[in-house]
């Protein structure tokens, strides 16, 4: 059976351990945890958890089904396959020799990210997209030399409220 | 009012209806105690911790209600461990109270402190520390409602010890509320219809099923759903007592050890109606041949025990009892035709598997083991309420002793924790006082803890102790025997106590059986005896359990007598 990734929305108590239920179920069954991201909702009691995992249909299933078993998990949405945005976003850290500046910033602008801090050697960059994006623009990056990045991990939301 | 976290804890214990604690004594439960000992809460001093837990979990099963310990923090915690892992892989519901040092020291470092949340987080249904007093009605009113509905299972709670010892007000309350917790009990109808269609299309159906219908108490409509639609039925270990054991329709006991006719059924059967059970390794073998020609319909009322380990074509999610008795009257409806005759071929060929491998033995000059069980279950007359050690001992009880009744062979099945046997029948004794409590018992595994003789002695508690003596780690040696060339490999127990010495040195009573005439004279006397009894009975050493399904092989290939 094939492989795939799914993008999971969990819906948490917003509770000291909960993330640790959740990781020690993924780490203690054997699933994989590809990334993960942890924010307060608008109810300050429920947390979203967005998760990206991968496994073939049965393993997905379990997941979504152990996920679920937790006491505090309140809501599992799988958004692979249905209707969803998706974004991440990374500061990207790079070396910015006077020969490169101006592509540098030309780059920049046609992604339309952001340049969030300057100093004699660097940029660091603040760039918001999808994966494509973000692998896109390091591509054109690395020539000039990464010195460190930061990447949130995926955040997501169905297009029609659920 | 004003009342300290304990005094508040006792309150909600006696709300739920608590009548006993199993426990051992901290510093972090002191105030915990000193409340405690104001109630007419009954606590039973264990000798270790694990033992509090075991002793919960007989309690719980042999009286069908919420066991519940009480520990101290650090290593009275950490002890407790193989207990609640036991508990949570048997779906028992058992409520267990930990002490813990007191908030401001938490991650410290501070003499007894271990992160028990975290440490039992895996291993519990769901666990809570407890940070403010003003919380711990609550946490405590929802752990006893996790513990017990849905899949039942294990809930930790721990108590530091300033949370126990300040006062605050009080509110009672009343309803529990957890928005994210609401197990499907009643099934999904269009799902029953399926499996109605299938039992009524089915040739060569068999039930297959497990420890879910004791939990939820179906044994009675299982057995209607059984007869009415003649369908043989096997169980797993935890199953045992779920369908009668001397039923024209009962298969024995599947996997491993299963019977002969058991694992053969679940090969040829065209129909598998799973029912509380969760397709462990033990039971399937190798899953992808398993019941290979059947169609499988699972019901269970956790969802991820479906299609967790097997493919299915009708799940459906319920309670055993709830979706077994809407099965019966959607059946009921039917007409299922002459079934006698529609099943006949399949009975006959059942019958054929019957006469060509029974469960057997051969009783010669030296005690066989499996006879030992044979005559207790004589002269019990199959009432007693059996707990069992881990390994031969265990599934010697299973073959040998036909369980007619319902939470009446307590075992550790899923984690198969040696040592469980003698706490759990103290917990079985103590919740059904006018039963007869037999412990099974290997050599190996008694002495696990064996401590918790006192505490039989000092309660009272009539157990009997029945020890398959053969002076080995029976179960490991037998593997040796079969697949490591004879190896006997940390597995002689050449060194051992004079059980009747040691039963009399804890002041319980002590037999012996070294011969095959023996046998009916101790279990005679032993069973009479108003004490607690240790029967020791010197079996063939080298004795193996069959038949056996070698791990990963298909459970139709089985090693035979």
């Amino acid at each position: 059976m094939i492989e795939e990734k799914h993008i999971l929305s969990i819906l948490v108590d917003n509770e000291p351990g909960v993330l640790s239920r959740i990781a020690g179920l993924f780490s203690g069954r054997g699933f994989n945890i590809e990334s993960l991201c942890v924010a307060e909702t608008l109810d300050p009691q429920v947390s979203r958890v967005t998760l990206v995992t991968n496994g073939n249909p049965p393993i997905i299933e379990q997941i979504e089904k152990q996920l679920n078993k937790l006491i505090n998990v309140i809501k599992v949405h799988d958004l692979t396959g249905k209707e969803y945005v998706k974004r991440e976003m990374a500061l990207i850290k790079v070396v910015a020799k006077s020969e490169h500046r101006a592509e540098i910033l030309r780059t920049v602008d046609i992604f339309r990210c952001k340049v969030v801090d300057v100093s004699s050697e660097h940029y660091t960059i603040e760039v918001t997209g999808d994966e494509e994006k973000m692998k896109a623009i390091l591509n054109l990056l690395k020539p000039m030399g990464i010195k460190e990045i930061a990447r949130t991990g995926m955040i997501a939301l169905f297009r029609n409220s659920k | 009012m004003k009342l300290t976290g304990a005094q508040i804890m006792m309150k909600v214990l006696k709300e739920e209806g608590v009548d006993t604690i199993f426990g051992y004594p901290g510093g972090a439960v002191i105030d915990i105690y000193d409340e405690l000992e104001k109630t007419d809460i009954r606590h039973i001093l264990v000798r270790q911790e694990a033992c509090a837990v075991h002793a919960a979990d007989g309690y719980a099963r042999a009286g069908s209600r919420v066991g519940v310990c009480l520990v101290t923090s650090g290593p009275g915690a950490t002890n407790t461990v193989s207990g609640i892992a036991s508990a949570y892989m048997d779906s028992i519901p058992v409520v267990i109270f930990t002490g813990q040092v007191p908030t401001h020291l938490i991650g410290n470092d501070a003499f007894q402190e271990v992160d028990t949340v975290g440490i039992t987080r895996p291993c519990t249904k769901h666990n809570y520390l407890v940070k403010r007093t003003e919380d711990l009605a609550r946490i405590i009113k929802e752990g006893f409602m996790i513990a017990k509905s849905g899949r039942p299972g294990p809930v930790l709670i721990d108590i530091p010890k300033n949370v126990g010892a300040t006062a605050v007000d009080y509110k009672p309350v009343k309803k529990v509320n957890l928005k994210s917790y609401n197990p499907t009990y009643s099934p999904n109808v269009k799902q029953l219809h399926k499996v109605v269609e299938l039992i009524k299309n089915a040739n060569k159906p068999m039930i297959f099923a497990g420890g879910g219908v004791i939990l939820s108490g179906a044994a009675k409509e299982l057995t209607e759903l059984a007869r009415k639609t003649q369908v043989p039925v096997t169980t797993s270990l935890m199953g045992l007592g779920g369908f009668p054991g001397t039923d024209p329709l009962w298969l024995g006991m599947i996997g491993m050890h299963g019977t002969y006719r058991a694992n053969m059924c679940s090969g040829e059967c065209d129909l598998l109606i799973g029912i509380g059970v969760r397709f462990d390794d033990r039971v399937t073998g190798k899953t992808d041949v398993f019941a290979a020609n059947a169609k499988i319909v699972h019901i269970d009322i956790d969802p991820t025990s479906i299609r967790k380990n097997i493919p299915v074509t009708a799940p459906v999610v319920g309670d055993c009892k709830i979706t077994l008795a809407k099965l019966n009257q959607l059946l009921n409806k039917e007409d299922l035709g002459d079934l006698k005759k529609k099943r006949k071929k399949w009975f006959d060929q059942i019958q054929r598997w019957v006469a060509k491998q029974p469960l057997a033995y051969k009783q010669e000059n030296i005690i066989k083991p499996q006879y030992v069980v044979e005559m207790l279950y004589k002269m019990t007359k199959g009432k007693a309420i059996i707990t069992t050690e881990v390994g031969q001992n265990q599934m010697w009880a299973a073959q040998y002793y036909h369980f007619d009744k319902p939470n009446h062979f307590i075992t550790s099945g899923g984690l198969g924790c040696m040592g469980f046997g003698l706490p759990a029948a103290i917990g079985a004794q103590l919740a059904c006082p006018d039963k007869l409590v037999v412990d099974v018992a290997g050599d190996g595994s008694i002495q696990m803890n064996i401590q918790e003789m006192t505490t039989a002695v000092q309660c009272g508690l009539p157990i009997k102790i029945v020890i398959l003596n053969n002076g080995y780690l029976g179960m490991v040696r037998q593997w040796q025997q079969l697949f490591f060339n004879k190896c006997y490999a940390a597995t002689c127990l050449d060194c051992a106590p004079d059980f009747v010495k040691l039963a009399e040195a804890y002041g319980a009573e002590g037999l012996r059986a070294t011969k095959p005439e023996d046998v009916e004279t101790v279990l005679k006397k032993g069973l009479a005896s108003k004490n607690t009894v240790i029967m020791d009975f010197q079996v063939d050493r080298e004795e193996c359990v069959y038949p056996m399904v070698p791990a990963g092989a298909p459970v139709t290939e089985m090693l035979l007598v």
